[in-house]
C-alpha cells in the first residue's frame, strides 16, 4: 500500500525524522490560509499523487491530456495569493509524470510547505534486500536526481548497508555513510540521527520501502527530509489500523479495490481478453500466453486476476462481474488448475455468474485438476454457449479468435497485431551449452547410456523387450553358424567351428545383460 | 531415493484443528503419508479423527510432538499473524523439515525466522508455498496428489498452480517426478532454487529438472549462475510475467538493489546463458522436457 507525501511526513514527524512545516489542502482557499500561517517569504505548493517525478511533470486540464495547464506539479509561491492561484491551477487537474505510465493522475490535494535554504541534496532510502533477507539502507550524494540513472551510470555513487532489524541501524553504519558521502562532521552528526530515525520508522510501520529524495542538508548543517515516499507490506496491515486508514481510494482502481475486499488480486491491463485464473503464477503465465498465442489477432490480457486458492462459488461470481464491468473486454478466458479449488466449484461459480450477469461476450474455459470431469460435465450440460479448451495454448487461441469474431460482429475493425517479440522458447546448442557450462563435452557412449536409463524409467518394459530381441538374434546367429559348420568342407571346418564358438559367446552375453 | 521427503517421513500438522489444516491433513493421510498427528495449542490431549476413521493425537507443543510422536516434518496451516511464531516453535523443537503453507506472513516476522534458521538443524520450505511431494511416498501440502507419478523429474517452483501444470505434463509425457518442491512466492523464504538444484543434482533418481520462476527478485539469476557451475542434468525453465506491467508490484527503489535484474528478460537471458531449455508457455513444458532429455 502506498501513501501520499504529506501522510509520510506525518509518520516521519512522529518517528523524529526532521521535516518542514506544512499543511495538506483540498481547496485554493485552504492553500492561501495555510501559506499565510506559515508566514514565510517562499512556500512550496506540492501536488499529492502516488507517483514520483512530480516536479518535472505536466499538469493537464483533462484526463485525455489534450489541454496543458502548466509545467511541473511542484511550484514556488512568493505570497499567499500566489499560493492560492497555483493551488487553483493544480487542484482538480491531472498530473502526468515519468512514473504515471503514460496516463495522468488527478490532483485532489496539495501540500503547502515551508521553503528552506539548501546546501546539499542527498538520497536516502530503506527497503528489503531479498537476496540477503535483510533491510538495506541505500544512500547517495547524488540526491534530487533519478536514482535509477545514478545506479546505472555511476554505481560507485550508491552506498548500501544492511540493517539488523532487531538492533536498528548502528551509529557506526550511519557515520560511515555520512563520511563516504563527503559530509562535514557537523553534517554527519545530524545525518546519523536522521538515518537512524528513518530506519526506525521503516521497521515500526512494517514498511517495505521508504525513500527520501532529496534529503537535504540546510545552510546550517541540518538534515531535512524534503520528500517522503512510503509503501507498506500489505501482509502486515492487519496490525496497523492507523496505516490502513491512510489509504486514499482516489488513487486506487475501483475494480482493484473491489477485488481486494474479496481477497482477490486484480490488476487492470489495457487488452481485450478478460482472464480469471487461480494462483498468481498461473495468472501471470496466462497473461503471457494470451499475448504469445493470440498476439497475431491483437489479443492482449485486459487484466490479471488471481481468484486465490480457496475460492468459493460466490468469489468466482464476483470475479466474473468485475471482469464483465470492463467494456474493453471482448472475450473471457477462464484458466483453472484445480488443486485446493475443485473444478466443479469453479464451473458452478462460472455458470451462476453467467446466469446472473448475462453472458454478452464469448467465454472460453479451460479446466484441469481435481474433479475436472464433473466440472466439464456441468458446463456441457448447462446449455450455455461456453467454449471448451483442451489446454492453455488452445484456450488462448480460441479466446483470441472469439474476441476477433465478437469485434467483427460489432462492425469494429480488427485489432492490430502485437509487435513481434524475440522468441522465448530456447534449446541450447550442444557445443555452446557445454562450453557455457564449462563442462566436459558428453561422450557419445555416455549420452547413449543416459538415454537408455531415461528410456528405461519412462518405459519400464523397454529393456526386457530389447533383451529378448538381442537374445533371439544371437540364437539365430548360432544356429546359422552351426549349420554352416556342419556343411563346411573339412579344410574350412576349424574356422567355421570358431565362428560357432564366437556366436555362442555373443548369445551368452546377450542373456546375461 | 528422492529428496527432502520419503516414506519414512513422519509428518505432523501445526494448526490441525482448523478447517484448512483438517482438510489437508486428511489429504496427507489419504495419500499414504506417514502421519503422526498434529499440534494446536490448548487442544493437547484431544484426538483428531481422519476421514478414513483413523485417530491421531493432538499435542499442545511441537516439542511434545517430536518427543512423543517422533515427528520429522511439520506442515504449517497457522493463520498469518501466528505463522512466523509457529515456524520458530518448530525450529526450536529441532524439527528437520518445516513446510509453511500459510500465505501472507509479514516480512518483518520473517526476519526473526531467518535469524533462527541460521545455524539450526531445520530446513524451512515456504512460506506461501504448495508444499513438497515425493509421489507414492509422502505428500506434504495442498497439491492434488493424483496428478503425480513417480519418475525422474525434479520440479522446483515459486508458484503453486504452475507447479501443477509442470507435474501434469511431466506425468503425461511418461517421465514422472522424483520430488516436487514449491519454494513459495514470498520475497523471504526458507529454501531457494539453489538449495533445490543442489539436492536434485545429488539425487540419483532425478535425471532432469524443471525450474519455474517468475518476475521480481534475482533468485533465478543466482540459480542460473549455479546451474552453469554445478548442474550437469538437463534443466527446463519457465518464467512467468514476461507481459506484466512494470512497477506494479515492485517498489520503485527495489530496482536499485537488483540493478537490471528482476525483469523477465534478465531472467530469460540468464537461463539462456546457463544452457537451460526454455519453455515459451506452461503449455509447452512437456514438449520442452522431451527435447531436453533427448528422447
Amino acid at each position: 500500500m502506498k501513501i501520499h507525501e504529506f501522510q509520510g511526513k506525518q509518520l516521519f514527524r512522529q518517528a523524529g525524522v526532521p521535516v518542514l512545516r506544512g499543511t495538506a489542502c483540498a481547496t485554493p482557499e485552504q492553500a492561501e490560509q495555510a501559506a499565510r500561517e506559515l508566514a514565510s517569504p517562499v512556500v512550496v505548493v506540492k501536488s499529492q499523487i502516488h507517483a514520483g517525478g512530480r516536479g518535472k511533470g505536466t499538469v493537464w486540464a483533462d484526463q485525455a491530456m489534450s489541454a496543458k495547464v502548466l509545467d511541473g506539479g511542484v511550484k514556488l509561491a512568493r505570497s499567499p495569493e500566489e499560493a492560492r492561484t497555483l493551488a487553483g491551477q493544480l487542484l482538480g487537474n491531472w498530473l502526468q509524470t515519468k512514473q504515471t505510465g503514460g496516463s495522468a493522475k488527478r490532483i485532489h490535494t496539495v501540500y503547502i510547505e515551508d521553503g528552506c535554504r539548501i546546501a546539499k541534496e542527498l538520497y536516502l532510502s530503506v527497503l528489503l534486500d531479498r537476496a540477503v533477507g535483510l533491510p538495506v539502507v541505500v544512500a547517495s550524494r547524488e540526491g534530487g536526481m533519478d536514482i535509477e540513472e545514478v545506479a546505472e551510470h555511476r554505481p560507485e555513487a550508491i552506498l548500501k548497508v544492511h540493517v539488523e532489524p532487531h538492533a536498528g541501524l548502528g551509529d557506526w553504519q550511519a557515520r560511515r555513510l555520512g563520511y563516504e558521502m563527503g559530509l562535514t562532521p557537523a553534517q554527519v552528526a545530524s545525518f546519523v540521527k536522521t538515518a537512524k530515525a528513518l530506519v526506525q520508522c521503516f521497521l515500526a510501520t512494517d514498511a517495505d520501502m521508504v525513500e527520501v529524495n532529496p534529503l537535504v542538508i540546510t545552510a546550517d548543517d541540518q538534515c531535512l527530509a524534503l520528500d517522503a515516499k512510503m509503501s507498506f507490506d500489505d501482509n502486515a496491515l492487519f496490525r496497523h489500523p492507523e496505516i490502513s486508514a491512510l489509504l486514499d481510494p482516489n488513487e486506487e482502481d475501483p475494480a482493484e479495490l473491489e477485488a481486494k475486499s474479496h481477497d482477490m488480486a486484480f490488476v487492470k491491463l489495457d487488452g481485450n481478453i478478460g482472464c480469471m485464473v487461480n494462483g498468481a503464477g498461473l495468472a501471470m503465465a496466462t497473461m503471457d500466453a494470451i499475448a504469445l498465442y493470440g498476439g497475431e489477432l491483437g489479443a492482449f490480457p485486459a487484466n490479471f486476476l488471481d481468484v486465490g486458492g480457496g475460492a468459493t462459488a460466490e468469489k468466482v461470481t464476483t470475479a466474473f462481474k468485475i471482469i464483465l464491468k470492463d467494456a474493453a473486454v471482448e472475450a473471457i478466458l477462464v484458466n483453472i488448475f484445480g488443486g485446493i479449488m475443485k473444478c466443479d466449484t469453479i464451473a458452478t461459480g462460472v455458470l451462476t455468474a453467467v446466469r446472473e450477469v448475462g453472458l454478452d461476450r464469448p467465454l472460453v474455459v479451460r479446466l484441469e485438476g481435481t474433479r475436472v470431469e464433473e466440472g466439464k460435465k456441468l458446463i456441457a450440460e448447462s446449455g450455455l454457449p461456453v467454449i471448451n479448451a483442451d489446454d492453455l495454448r488452445d484456450g488462448c487461441r480460441k479466446a483470441a479468435e472469439a474476441a476477433a469474431q465478437y469485434r467483427a460482429g460489432k462492425g469494429l475493425p480488427p485489432r492490430p497485431a502485437l509487435p513481434p517479440v524475440a522468441p522465448i522458447a530456447y534449446v541450447p546448442p550442444k557445443a555452446r551449452r557445454a562450453a557455457a557450462a564449462g563442462k566436459p563435452t558428453v561422450t557419445a557412449k555416455a549420452r547413449k547410456a543416459e538415454k537408455a536409463k531415461t528410456r528405461a524409467i519412462a518405459n519400464p518394459a523397454a529393456p526386457a523387450k530389447a533383451k529378448a530381441k538381442r537374445t533371439l538374434a544371437a540364437k539365430r546367429t548360432v544356429k546359422r553358424a552351426a549349420t554352416a559348420a556342419r556343411r563346411a568342407k573339412p579344410a574350412a571346418k576349424p574356422t567355421a567351428r570358431a565362428a560357432v564358438k564366437a556366436a555362442k559367446r555373443v548369445l551368452k552375453s546377450a542373456r546375461r545383460r | 531415493m528422492a529428496v527432502l521427503v520419503d516414506k519414512n517421513t513422519r509428518l505432523i500438522c501445526q494448526g490441525i484443528t482448523g478447517k484448512v489444516g483438517t482438510f489437508h491433513s486428511n489429504g496427507a493421510v489419504t495419500y499414504g503419508t506417514a502421519f503422526a498427528g498434529g499440534v494446536t495449542p490448548g487442544k493437547g490431549g484431544q484426538t483428531w479423527t481422519a476421514e478414513n476413521g483413523k485417530q491421531f493425537p493432538v499435542w499442545n507443543t511441537v516439542a511434545e510432538a517430536v518427543k512423543q510422536g517422533g515427528a520429522s516434518a511439520s506442515m504449517i496451516f497457522v493463520p498469518p499473524p501466528g505463522a512466523a511464531d509457529a515456524i520458530c516453535e518448530a525450529i526450536d523443537a529441532g524439527m528437520p523439515l518445516i513446510v509453511c503453507i500459510t500465505e501472507g506472513i509479514p516480512v518483518r516476522d520473517m526476519y526473526l525466522v531467518r535469524k533462527k534458521l541460521a545455524g539450526s538443524k531445520s530446513r524451512l520450505v515456504g512460506p506461501n508455498c504448495p508444499g513438497v511431494i515425493t509421489p507414492g511416498e509422502c505428500k506434504i501440502g495442498i497439491m492434488p496428489g493424483y496428478i503425480h507419478q513417480r519418475g525422474t523429474t525434479g520440479i522446483v517452483s515459486r508458484s503453486g498452480t504452475l507447479t501443477y501444470e509442470a507435474v501434469f505434463q511431466s506425468t503425461r509425457c511418461g517421465l514422472g517426478q522424483s520430488t516436487c518442491i514449491g519454494i513459495g512466492g514470498d520475497p523471504m523464504k526458507g529454501t531457494d532454487f539453489i538449495d533445490c538444484l543442489q539436492m536434485f543434482q545429488d539425487d540419483p533418481e532425478t535425471r532432469q529438472i524443471i525450474m519455474i520462476g517468475e518476475i521480481g527478485g534475482d533468485s533465478e539469476e543466482r540459480a542460473c549462475a549455479f546451474i552453469r557451475q554445478h548442474v550437469t542434468k538437463p534443466v527446463v525453465g519457465f518464467i512467468a510475467g514476461t507481459r506484466a506491467p512494470k512497477g506494479k508490484r515492485m517498489g520503485h527503489a527495489g530496482a536499485i538493489v537488483s540493478g537490471n535484474t528482476g525483469t523477465a528478460e534478465a531472467k530469460l537471458a540468464a537461463m539462456r546463458a546457463a544452457g537451460v531449455y526454455i519453455a515459451e508457455s506452461p503449455a509447452t513444458l512437456g514438449e520442452t522436457l522431451i527435447k531436453a532429455v533427448g528422447r
